[in-house]
């Protein structure tokens, strides 16, 4: 005789632990993600409002807006915030189109495609750091081969790191430079889940290659293009990195501030380090980032329309 | 618009896909180009469209020499497999798509369109986009699209592989009743032989890249030019036995002797395949022309199917469903005047 009472029983174990099991496989992930990246947005948030917040002894003097009262009204971070936003104005445009027209390019049936593919993949695998001494040279006044190309066509040669009116355009060839091939490797990708036979149908209908690409190519690239605008965004916004190898810090003369520079700047340049402000300007490039994304995924719901 | 093909050849790097391959297909019919796959049937179509330049040979349109022009300076009209319709334009938006690229006026391209979806059925799905549409819509769009510029050639590669059967079935008559309607030649790829028989005025077979036999495709299967297209054409297959032509009649290998009058012109020793199609043997209790043994038998409703055997050969016949004949039991067939043929062994060309 069976007994149905007991394999009910064990039935029900079994279900337990199935339903339990999931979560052992996510624990080490989710423990770690809790305490470095969860534990300290939270904190930053309730940084953000706690007024004359003491890093060592962790106390405060009472919770309201006075460190965003603070930044708000520090030229710095106005200029932070004006560089930022033309910075990513002018990177994220003029970067989508090149890369698409790299991509575009790529994705063609062209010789040396190899090597083209190691060209456009090399600032991604070498170091930051290499990459942006490598551009210091180029933008050199004396013997940069910016200026020599610029010489050849017959313009004069800029001081591009020393001359505050140039610091700005430089910094933004070197951001859109370190951000293509990323997008050109998404773009790419893009590119290749086009089904060729619309390219075919579209031509034994008469259609010639600029017609294909902005009638066919560019409407089914869409969806990735959203993708890279968004990921773009995000990661142009916390433009920080490239100001170190071009110019040492924010520009020859404080004029290269960015809002993660500034971050950086008030918790870690000004001694004492000030964390309430730099905590307050990390929730306000939050914001930022957040308004810019949900806008974009407005349009890419609407454009789906 | 006549369509006619010269000594095509289409050569693949090492691999010849067509060869030499010569056909004329008349004005207004519809055409199905037959065969295995990898038989070079779509490398044909694709050439005919302009798709594929030929390697040498000639394309004429009634007297126009196409060869050399472009795929949208032939003037041909062409669906795909998977229909190719473009997924970001509407069911509307992607009929007018080849009238855009005329430049023609918006209000006739949208006149024109209408026309075009209202032939095929589709006038009330034109505001959809691909993705809302099933496969069988799908197609009509595809046909639409490629009939809207007023093409002279209708070309379609496997139209109807990406259905299910029953769709199968309810598109290829559409196809058939479309094309009457508009008189379009119309040439259509498919490895469907029962395909390609119901709808088509005529059959090109091929296989590895060479014309077999071109007709009516009643005459395909009564009277087939070879034994592959023997082989091919049919449902159930042709049963193929082998022999030797002995005394007027065939020797079957490890089998009886088959006695039949059509035999007596055979060259006496020479090795042959008798092809005999299900249906062209019957049961009598007369002499017949051979014995056979029942192997197997399978109820089918109307009739059974009995697997037989001629000593080793086995072939399958239709004997009546009310049958009383067991295993092992001995029957007299008696071959009919249709369906049955001798082809040499090795070249397969057809003797009787």
């Amino acid at each position: 005789m069976m007994d149905i009472a007991k394999i009910k029983q064990q039935e029900k174990r079994q279900r337990l632990f199935d339903k339990i099991k999931p979560f052992g496989y996510l624990a080490p992930f989710a423990i770690g993600v809790t305490i470095f990246t969860l534990y300290p947005i939270v904190n930053v948030f309730m940084i953000a409002f706690q007024e004359n917040y003491n890093y060592i002894t962790k106390t405060y003097d009472s919770i309201g807006f006075d460190n965003f009262a603070y930044i708000f009204s520090d030229p710095y971070f106005i200029q932070a915030l004006q560089n930022t936003f033309m910075y990513v104005l002018i990177v994220i445009p003029i970067s989508l189109c090149l890369s698409i027209l790299i991509a575009y390019l790529l994705n063609q049936k062209v010789k040396f495609k190899g090597v083209y593919q190691t060209a456009y993949f090399l600032p991604m695998v070498t170091s930051t750091l290499a990459v942006g001494l490598a551009w210091k040279f180029m933008f050199n006044y004396r013997s940069g081969v910016i200026n020599y190309l610029l010489n050849l066509i017959g313009i004069e040669s800029i001081n591009w790191l020393q001359v505050t009116t140039y610091n700005f355009p430089a910094l933004c060839i070197y951001g859109i430079w370190s951000i293509l091939p990323f997008t050109i490797i998404l773009l790419l990708s893009g590119l290749q889940n086009i089904d060729p036979l619309y390219y075919t149908a579209a031509r034994v209908d008469g259609a010639n290659e600029k017609t294909i690409f902005f009638r066919i190519t560019l409407p089914l690239l869409k969806p990735t293009i959203f993708l890279v605008l968004i990921i773009n965004t995000i990661s142009v916004f916390k433009v920080f990195n490239e100001l170190f190898p071009l110019f040492n810090g924010p520009g020859v003369s404080n004029n290269m501030f960015t809002v993660v520079y500034y971050i950086f700047y008030q918790f870690r340049v000004r001694m004492p380090g000030e964390y309430g402000y730099a905590a307050a300007a990390a929730v306000v490039l939050f914001f930022i980032i957040f308004i810019f994304t949900m806008i974009q995924k407005y349009i890419e719901k609407k454009a789906k329309e | 618009m006549k369509i006619t093909l010269s000594h095509i050849t289409k050569q693949f790097a090492q691999t010849t896909a067509v060869s030499d391959f010569t056909a004329e297909i008349e004005s207004g019919h519809l055409i199905a180009l037959l065969g295995p796959s990898g038989c070079g049937k779509s490398t044909m179509l694709n050439m005919i469209s302009g798709i594929l330049p030929v390697t040498s040979g000639q394309i004429l349109f009634d007297d126009n020499d196409v060869t050399d022009l472009s795929a949208n300076r032939r003037g041909v009209g062409l669906v795909f497999q998977n229909y190719a319709l473009y997924p970001h334009m509407t069911v509307m938006q992607n009929i007018c798509f080849p009238l855009e690229l005329q430049k023609v006026a918006k209000a006739e391209r949208m006149e024109r369109a209408m026309a075009m979806a209202k032939l095929v059925h589709v006038e009330e799905l034109i505001d959809r986009k691909p993705s809302q549409l099933s496969g069988g819509q799908q197609q009509r769009v595809a046909i639409a699209r490629a009939l809207v510029k007023n093409p002279n050639v209708l070309l379609l590669d496997e139209p109807l592989s990406n259905l299910d059967a029953r769709l199968r079935i309810e598109m290829r008559e559409e196809i058939r009743r479309i094309q009457q309607e508009t008189k379009i030649t119309t040439i259509f790829v498919t490895h469907d032989q029962e395909e390609a028989m119901s709808i088509s005025d005529k059959i090109v077979l091929m296989k590895l890249g060479v014309l077999q036999q071109m007709d009516v495709p009643q005459n395909l299967y009564d009277s087939p030019a070879n034994c592959f297209v023997a082989d091919f054409l049919g449902n159930p297959p042709i049963n193929k036995t082998t022999g030797v032509v002995k005394d007027g009649g065939i020797q079957l290998d490890n089998g009886p002797l088959v006695h039949d009058d059509r035999f007596t012109n055979l060259k006496d020793g020479q090795r042959v395949t008798l092809s005999i199609r299900a249906e062209a043997a019957t049961v009598t209790n007369e002499n017949g022309n051979v014995d056979c043994v029942v192997d197997t038998t399978y109820i089918m409703g109307k009739e059974s199917l009995a697997y037989v055997k001629l000593g080793d050969q086995r072939i399958r016949i239709y004997i009546p469903a009310d049958h009383e004949f067991g295993e092992g039991s001995t029957l007299h067939l008696k071959l009919g005047k249709r369906g049955v043929f001798v082809f040499d062994e090795t070249s397969g060309d057809r003797l009787i």
